[in-house]
């Protein structure tokens, strides 16, 4: 099953797909997706991000694959719902969407082995990491000021149920700008795959609900302006779009 | 006034002391290329809190941990680009934290096993914001004074480290925000007891032990 969240109505509901591309609120009543805006599909709590966690993206970067996971932190500050819209800065000379599969654990765990990883984990959706590489700097790189900017992790629009998902190192990954495809890769091409992360990262530290891992990205990337419309796929799991603003048109009505 | 609890994220910076900078050196050669332009910032998670009289278990094969005694501003509210004059407006009240830390002398990568492990951000009781430049802040493991730092030599002092943060990310009610610990601060091992303690901010004490074995 897929699952979202909304805004609506002055509240925020849960809701699953409804037919003809409508969404069901809980109560049955049936909305077209002009009616109300996405929300992402889980209130996140720690979220973990990869770095050159695909070797061809590795490469494209320069860098030799990593030994160990190369995890960064995320804060709830950067995440925004499906069809919303991200800053580009003025000063920004390269701005790159990262389509990744992003994992949403389902409940608490601690020293995980990778045989029980699956066990944790509640479903599946998609992110969009943004970078802004203008930004990079040498010191806990990715630094936050890359990759911890307001509204830079679009993610959703649903969240899918890991048993709908069989195989979750086998989706096809696919960014398109404004309909022309960008970047395609697969999951089955990362480094270090979903149980090896959560048993990694559990080895230290206990895993949650509502955590979330954004699995990394392969190669091709490209630059992104302000009215490019950007969505980012992943197989078996939803279509994520987000659209690029400039700084008058984000800062338009600022007191 | 509502006594704001600490609910949200807590964000940390590096090499915001003048004695750090001293002490790491020249930053011009790899892997650095350069001082820091924005605030060098970290995440400790929701995992990483605890609380007085805590005993912080290290990661496997870990033998030692650096004890980075700090303060964190709290947020009364959100705040987006805040400018520097009024920036500690938008905080509600000050916490001592002793930011632990698994070794390591580089900053070039983010430290997640480091600085994320179960426990390792014991932290204090909420207090009314003082003048942070009054502040002295001193670490004692087993007994011996390991630190003694005063929050007159931050390189950004509070209002500065708010402005320069909220430019890119929108703090909200309930994060913290640390202020800074030191390049290789004092370290513990499994079996030692801490306490730290801060000028009008009382003190904070725990231990240290080793997975798999009994306080």
């Amino acid at each position: 099953m897929k699952h979202g969240r909304i805004a609506w109505q002055g509240a925020i509901h849960s809701v699953t797909e409804g037919p003809g591309g409508h969404v069901r609120l809980a109560d049955g009543r049936h909305l077209s997706e002009d009616e109300f805006i996405w929300l992402p599909p889980v209130e996140v709590g720690t979220v973990f991000a990869l770095g050159l966690n695909y070797a061809d993206h590795a490469k494209e970067l320069a860098f030799k694959a990593p030994e160990a996971p190369l995890v960064f932190l995320k804060g709830p500050n950067t995440m925004i719902g499906h069809q919303a819209c991200t800053r580009r800065p003025a000063d920004a000379t390269y701005m790159h969407y990262e389509c990744e599969l992003a994992v949403v654990i389902g409940k608490s765990g601690y020293r995980v082995p990778k045989a029980e990883a699956y066990d944790l984990v509640a479903g599946y959706t998609v992110a969009n990491d943004y970078a802004i590489r203008d930004y990079l700097e040498n010191y806990y790189r990715p630094n936050l000021r890359v990759k911890n900017r307001d509204g830079c992790t679009p993610l959703g629009p649903w969240l899918v149920d890991r048993d709908d998902v069989p195989d979750p190192m086998a989706l096809r990954l696919t960014t398109r700008v404004n309909g022309r495809t960008t970047q395609e890769g697969t999951t089955a091409d990362m480094i270090f795959d979903v149980p090896t992360l959560i048993e990694y990262l559990s080895s230290f530290m206990t895993l949650n609900p509502g955590d979330l891992i954004l699995t990394g990205t392969p190669e091709g990337l490209a630059d992104v302006r302000p009215g490019d419309t950007i969505e980012t796929e992943v197989e078996g799991v939803c279509r994520l779009v987000n659209t690029i603003v400039d700084d008058q048109t984000y800062f338009a009505r600022t007191a | 006034m509502i006594q704001q609890k600490i609910s949200g994220t807590v964000y940390g910076v590096v090499l915001n002391d003048r004695a750090s900078l001293q002490k790491i050196g020249s930053l011009e050669g790899a892997p650095y290329k350069g001082a820091p332009k924005a605030p060098a910032l970290y995440i400790k998670p929701a995992n990483t809190r605890t609380g007085r009289g805590a005993v912080v278990r290290l990661p496997s094969q870990e033998e030692s941990v650096e004890v980075g005694a700090t303060v964190g501003l709290i947020l009364g509210r959100a705040a987006g680009r805040l400018e520097r004059e009024h920036a500690l407006d938008a905080v509600a009240g000050l916490v001592l934290a002793a930011d632990l830390s698994l070794p390591h002398a580089s900053y070039y990568r983010p430290a997640i096993r480091e600085k994320c492990f179960d426990g390792s951000l014991p932290l204090g009781t909420v207090q009314p914001l003082v003048p942070l430049d009054t502040i002295v802040l001193t670490t004692v493991i087993d007994g011996e004074l390991a630190e003694e730092r005063s929050l007159a030599d931050l390189v950004r002092d509070p209002a500065r480290l708010l402005a320069d943060v909220t430019e890119f990310m929108t703090l909200a009610a309930g994060d913290v925000l640390l202020v800074g610990v030191t390049y290789q601060a004092p370290r513990a091992r499994p079996g030692s007891r801490v306490t730290i303690s801060a000028t009008g901010l009382g003190s904070l004490d725990f231990s240290i032990a080793a997975q798999g074995t009994q306080p």
